[in-house]
């Protein structure tokens, strides 16, 4: 059984590829790329990008522990309405995702639910509580593909350190969450004039630059390959670039949020505009963006994170932190930087594919003969409107409800296989 | 203008409205009488954080307009069986008040409910946001002492950070071109508030904050407010508490200002309180009128 993806514009960063071309798969596998291949089946890609299947190296799945928001078979669907073919769950569940037993779980379900590749990340710590390093080694066996106590920083360097230094002898990266807890705590927003003006408590800049700093320190220190989550602060971005002209191993993903909205965005006490992060100034955006166009940061990844209405809607300063992000991804990073003519085509897909398969490994990202047949089939131009009500999330917190797109994803192929489509 | 959440969003017109008909509620010579103009309307009076005096005066006024009132507290309403602040409003709602006064402790809280309620709200303090019946009622009182809000000076001092009382203040007395001095110790002052408004001027020294004043507003110090200790625990009165001495700094018609309840010896001495300059009991009077001029202004519009 063979598929061929016809006359589509291939662009596969790992390649250096980008042109109009077929892309012959069979059994699951990449059989190749060029001109007048065909197939048992075929896809119509003309006008349209075909690229090596997006990889979202930061989600939340909610499952096990807290179904009511997300699962893993929902969220794989929304990752897929997404254009996304791999992605990350943070082991913020319930339990927590410290052990072999939890990754065993998430990896089961996803292999019998999912619709996309699912390579879960574990914790560092028991419980995620930053004291004792979690069953690292055997996490990793079970199929975890590196280590972070995402949603909590790992407060106290010596466990830092320690965990780093683990990390380096299995080979994974490190992945923190950057935020002082003491400069953060009681903050619902970012710190600066709209805080002061709306009376909410603020979460200074400085909460994650100190992070990132301390964390640069002990990643040259120990070695270890270390990631920085999400970042959002032009300081941190500045740091980042610093550590990777050091020559460290030294990473960083950015949101499509994050690159795209400033506190001055945010509708007044809408808590579909808190996160963690918080929405920061337009200085500190235009860093995240300049670090994208640099190469200091070398992903975009969406931190997807599922709350329900009964959550969201309470008191903004009662309300969880985050919001959804699988499905507008892709409209968000071609409004904000292709459209812009900040970066290329190439350098979008990069962010989507190598950037993070080369802090991960997983042996995907590319559309060379032999590699796992996931494509990401997308739009530069269709122009469509983002209906949260009729996302594949059993959540609905999105800033982006009701927002125009001009572009977006098209098909998602996992595998060799057809896993989502979009409307005509 | 539908309910009243904030100062922010009022053109100057409208407040120099509210400010004029808040005159013809004060107090005369002849004993007060109730008026008729709210008969058979309905008022609850919500309030999820303590208050005496806020809830008290808006009662007072609504009672006074010859509405009906109901006063519930956080205590005694079914928050504490857990139903959240949407369902508790919605509920109430359903019972068709013709206006919600609400007190709450978290910023925003009348916002987020407006946007899901027929039912005008009037914002009795959000959090550290906005208290716009207090502002409403300081510039009575100002005005009432026969100084121009325009040109005027005023030093509101203390946890301006943490202040709803400081914000809506500020929004009001700018839109009039008064100039206004925030002060306090820095870690209760932001910076960002100098940009909150036009005329807005920050200092960390109270001398020069009270130089030259026409209104000194003094602010309580918020206790219940301050997550962590913002300043060296015994030093504040000692920099930022008013006393006689300052006065003498101001303009000689100063007056002393405070929403109260105040602290004396934390942030206002007994002397100052008590003196000839201080206007607090005034405040206490206009707040009852501005009210009244409010509550009419909301119902009415909602009829209409």
């Amino acid at each position: 059984m063979t598929l061929v993806i016809k006359n589509g514009r291939v662009i596969d960063p790992a390649a250096g590829f980008d042109g109009v071309a077929d892309v012959l798969i069979e059994d699951g596998v990449i059989r190749g790329v060029g001109a007048g291949l065909s197939g048992d089946e075929v896809f119509d890609a003309s006008g349209l990008a075909v690229a090596p299947g997006f990889i979202d190296m930061h989600v939340h799945l909610r499952e096990p522990g807290f179904e009511y928001a997300e699962t893993i078979e929902s969220g794989a669907r929304a990752a897929a309405a997404g254009g996304f073919t791999s992605i990350c769950p943070m082991p913020n569940t319930s339990p927590v995702n410290d052990n072999a037993t939890v990754t065993s779980y998430i990896i089961e379900k996803a292999r019998r639910h999912a619709v996309v590749n699912v390579f879960p990340i574990g914790a560092i710590t028991k419980g995620s509580a930053g004291e004792e390093l979690s069953s690292i080694g055997s996490m990793i066996n079970a199929g975890a593909v590196a280590i972070s106590d995402d949603g909590r920083p790992v407060m106290n360097a010596r466990v830092m350190r320690r965990a780093m230094e683990f990390a380096k002898s299995f080979g994974i990266p490190l992945i923190n969450h950057c935020e002082d807890l003491h400069l953060s705590a009681g903050g619902d927003m970012h710190e600066g004039f709209e805080s002061v003006r709306l009376g909410l408590r603020g979460i200074p800049g400085a909460s994650e630059d100190v992070m990132v700093a301390r964390d640069i320190l002990l990643a040259e220190l120990t070695g270890a390959r270390y990631h920085v989550a999400h970042i959002s602060s032009r300081h941190a971005v500045e740091m980042v670039a610093f550590a990777k002209a050091r020559g460290m191993s030294v990473t960083a993903e950015a949101t499509p949020h994050h690159l795209a909205l400033t506190d001055t965005h945010m509708h007044p006490y809408d808590s579909n505009y808190k996160m963690k992060p918080p929405l920061r100034s337009t200085c500190d955006v235009d860093a995240v963006v300049g670090g994208v166009v640099s190469g200091a940061i070398d992903a975009i990844a969406t931190d997807h994170a599922p709350h329900p209405g009964s959550e969201k809607m309470q008191e903004f300063e009662k309300c969880p932190f985050g919001i959804l992000g699988l499905e507008t991804a892709i409209g968000i990073a071609l409004q904000e930087l292709v459209h812009t003519g900040k970066i290329g085509l190439m350098r979008m897909v990069e962010l989507f594919t190598t950037g993070p398969e080369k802090i991960l490994g997983l042996g995907r990202g590319t559309l060379k003969v032999g590699a796992p047949a996931d494509v990401t089939i997308f739009s530069t131009d269709r122009e469509w409107t983002y209906d949260v009500n009729k996302s594949f999330s059993k959540s609905r917190n999105s800033p982006y409800h009701g927002h125009a797109f001009k572009g977006g994803p098209v098909a998602t192929v996992v595998g060799g296989k057809l896993v989502w489509q979009a409307l005509p | 203008m539908k309910g009243l959440l904030g100062i922010e969003d009022l053109t100057r017109e409208e407040v120099q409205s509210i400010l004029d008909r808040a005159r013809d509620f004060q107090p005369r010579e002849e004993r007060l009488r109730k008026l008729d103009l709210l008969r058979g309307r309905m008022i609850v009076n919500l309030f999820f954080e303590a208050s005496t005096r806020t809830r008290t005066s808006f009662e007072i006024a609504a009672k006074r307009l010859g509405a009906d009132t109901i006063s519930i507290t956080a205590q005694a309403s079914s928050v504490s069986k857990g139903e959240s602040l949407v369902d508790t409003l919605n509920t109430l709602a359903a019972m068709r008040p013709d206006a919600i006064v609400m007190r709450h402790a978290a910023s925003g809280a009348p916002h987020f409910l407006a946007r899901y309620l027929e039912t005008p709200i009037v914002n009795a303090g959000d959090g550290t946001h906005e208290h716009p019946t207090q502002a409403l009622l300081d510039a009575r009182t100002i005005l009432d002492r026969g100084t121009p809000l325009e040109g005027s000076r005023v030093a509101i001092i203390g946890d301006i950070a943490h202040s709803r009382v400081a914000r809506s203040n500020v929004h009001l007395l700018s839109k009039f071109g008064a100039k206004i001095v925030l002060c306090g110790p820095a870690s209760l002052l932001p910076v960002e508030l100098k940009q909150i408004a036009p005329g807005v001027e920050l200092t960390t020294d109270m001398r020069e904050a009270i130089m030259g004043a026409d209104v000194i507003m003094m602010l309580r110090v918020q206790l219940e407010r301050q997550h962590e200790a913002s300043f060296p625990s015994g030093e504040y009165f000692g920099f930022y508490g008013l006393r006689l001495e300052h006065l003498e700094l101001a303009k000689p018609n100063v007056i002393v200002m405070h929403p109260g309840p105040i602290n004396r010896g934390r942030e206002i001495s007994s002397e100052v309180a008590d003196s000839q300059r201080s206007v607090i009991l005034n405040q206490v009077e206009n707040g009852v009128a501005v009210r009244m001029a409010v509550l009419e202004r909301v119902l009415s519009d909602a009829r209409n």
